[in-house]
């Protein structure tokens, strides 16, 4: 009986010690899969909007995704999500259909984007218009800085849209 | 130490060491398969042999690989397609295998369903069974990443987003996944360690559980009868072999499922020298491109009916139904609440749910290949709806079976 519990009382702090060492184990797992340092310090992206055409989508790389600068036109619809600047109007999101993170296809002609992934359709500020994503394109930090826009840096009209949960 | 005499043999020296022999007779002569089967019942070594087959065209594909963002494309659909010798062999012979496993695993799953070989103690056969699938099931995705074409990367990138689980927005699970914003460098080693280490080892140990969990309950037969395994085995022993219900694995069953084997390697390779196109997406032929989402994403065939499971909901509940679709096959032991190990035929409602689930998948499947527009969409929702129709009503059409 003694010898048994003092088995028992072994077993225990080695099962103890173990767990000890596997959550140590599971912590350097966790981080080593963690974004490294060079990959977060993907800087800022600095686009000058005045050369822009209306109706004529650019794409611009931030992070590593597409940031999609539409000029809007006269008859398109206004948004509290536009970017203005000057007497201008622009979409600017990121790129990406918040279902699944494909990229929607810009249409001037039907002044649309389409999702080929799943069909969704967003409209030129954004807007969800047609399932499956389930809200608009998301808008990323800026700043606007005379006709020049800063991406990933967090300008006063970005924190204002923010507060307003218009971001996304 | 134990007594060893000298050795008359290298089989007896190996056999002193090792017990060869037991070992032989334990698992192959004397581990007994009833005789009621059909080339269904071969399936398993089909598997087991085209698992084989992708190990050894894998391991030749690694000399040549490149885990970089920059050069995986090249060493892929140069150096190994055009300057190895006999490169193209391998790549086409990994790539027709990865997508005919799918095929015979399928016929596998639904040849289980049919004779209902997954209860009355064979529960554990078919859950370790379901564990491979899954496992399978990331092999596949993870090596369609390596070639680093635009559908490797776009697939990469919707796979990894479900992680986010709709509107959960748990982004930064997503960008943990990948180690970086998008699918980049961290992402493409990850998923290359993966492929040819930690699933393979998965796979190597589930394959063992799966053949444990086989042992005691034994292979079903054609007529799910109950067979008294020793009485049998000592029929077979005592030389009756006529009257016996079993027979021996080695030699005679293997020898049947030798048979089947070879009708399927010779389809097989005529695939492999003469159609491997279908294993190849013309699409995954440009390089990724994160700033150009191909006009159609869609999966390997094997993974369409799950993916338009996804495809006709909103976000979330979409997502849910897509969870409950990859686990549901994992519940049938459970689900199915009738006593009857028979084959479908003679199990009246059962039949008709059985003939109705394959023929769904197959819808399912279709629909995943098409545009999601106008009747396509229409005909994918209400496949969808009877898949779950199906499932949900499974207890209550096996509840009041009547016993076979």
């Amino acid at each position: 009986m003694a010898e048994n519990s003092r088995r028992d009382f072994m077993g225990k702090v080695f099962g103890g010690w173990a767990a000890l060492g596997g959550l140590g184990v599971l912590y350097a797992a966790k981080k080593t899969w963690d974004p490294l340092p060079s990959v977060k310090a993907a800087g800022f992206t600095t686009v000058d909007l005045s050369a822009a055409e209306p109706n004529v989508l650019n794409v611009e790389k931030w992070r590593g995704k597409p940031i999609f600068i539409l000029k809007k036109t006269p008859d398109m619809e206004k948004s509290d999500r536009d970017v203005v600047v000057g007497k201008d109007r622009f979409l600017v999101a990121i790129g990406l259909c918040t279902h699944l993170g494909c990229i929607p296809a810009y249409r001037p002609d039907k002044k649309d984007f389409l999702c080929a992934c799943h069909g969704g359709m967003f409209d030129t500020s954004g807007d969800n218009i047609k399932p499956p994503p389930p809200s608009p394109l998301v808008i990323p930090p800026f700043k606007v800085d005379g006709t020049k826009l800063v991406l990933g840096e967090e300008g006063p009209e970005y924190k204002k849209m923010k507060e307003a949960g218009l971001i996304a | 130490m134990a007594q060893f005499e000298k050795a008359n043999s290298l089989h007896e020296w190996l056999d002193q060491r090792l017990a060869i022999d037991t070992l032989e007779r334990v698992l192959a002569k004397e581990y007994w398969i009833p005789k009621n089967i059909n080339f269904l019942w071969a399936m398993g070594m089909v598997l087991a042999f085209t698992f084989g087959i992708l190990l050894v065209s894998g391991i030749f594909l690694l000399m040549y690989y490149q885990p970089n963002v920059k050069l995986a494309f090249d060493s892929v659909n140069y150096t190994i397609m055009r300057e190895v010798e006999f490169g193209w062999l391998w790549r086409h012979v990994h790539a027709v295998a990865a997508s005919v496993v799918f095929l015979i695993i399928y016929i596998h799953m639904f040849t289980g369903i049919y004779y209902g070989s997954y209860k009355k103690g064979r529960e554990m056969i078919w859950i370790s069974g379901m564990l491979l699938f899954v496992t399978f099931s990331a092999e596949a995705f993870s090596g369609y990443m390596l070639p680093w074409g635009q559908m490797s990367y776009w697939a990469g990138m919707v796979i990894t987003n479900l992680f986010s689980v709709g509107s959960l927005e748990l982004n930064g699970l997503v960008e943990w996944i990948r180690g970086d914003y998008v699918p980049g460098q961290a992402f493409l080693d990850r998923f290359f360690m993966l492929h040819v280490l930690l699933l393979p080892l998965a796979i190597l140990g589930l394959i063992g559980l799966h053949f444990g969990a086989l042992r005691i309950p034994h292979v079903n037969n054609q007529d799910g009868e109950e067979i008294d395994f020793e009485a049998e085995a000592a029929k077979y022993k005592a030389g009756n072999k006529k009257e016996a219900k079993v027979i021996a694995f080695k030699p005679d069953f293997l020898s049947k499922d030798m048979f089947v084997l070879s009708v399927f390697l010779i389809f097989f390779f005529y695939l492999v020298f003469w159609h491997y196109s279908f294993a190849m997406d013309p699409i995954n032929f440009d390089p990724a491109d994160p700033m150009k989402t191909p006009p159609h994403i869609y999966p390997e065939w094997y993974f369409l009916w799950s993916y338009e499971i996804l495809r006709p909901f909103p976000k979330d509940p979409g997502l849910v139904a897509f969870g409950i679709a990859q686990v549901i096959f994992f519940l049938i032991p459970f689900l199915d609440r009738s006593p009857n190990v028979a084959p479908a035929v003679r199990r009246g409602k059962f039949n008709i749910w059985f003939w109705v689930m394959l023929v769904d998948v197959i819808v399912l499947t279709v629909m995943g290949k098409l545009p999601p527009e106008g009747i396509f969409s229409t005909i994918g929702l209400v496949a969808t709806v009877v898949f779950f129709a199906l499932w949900i009503s499974l207890p209550f059409i096996t509840k009041n079976e009547k016993a076979v």
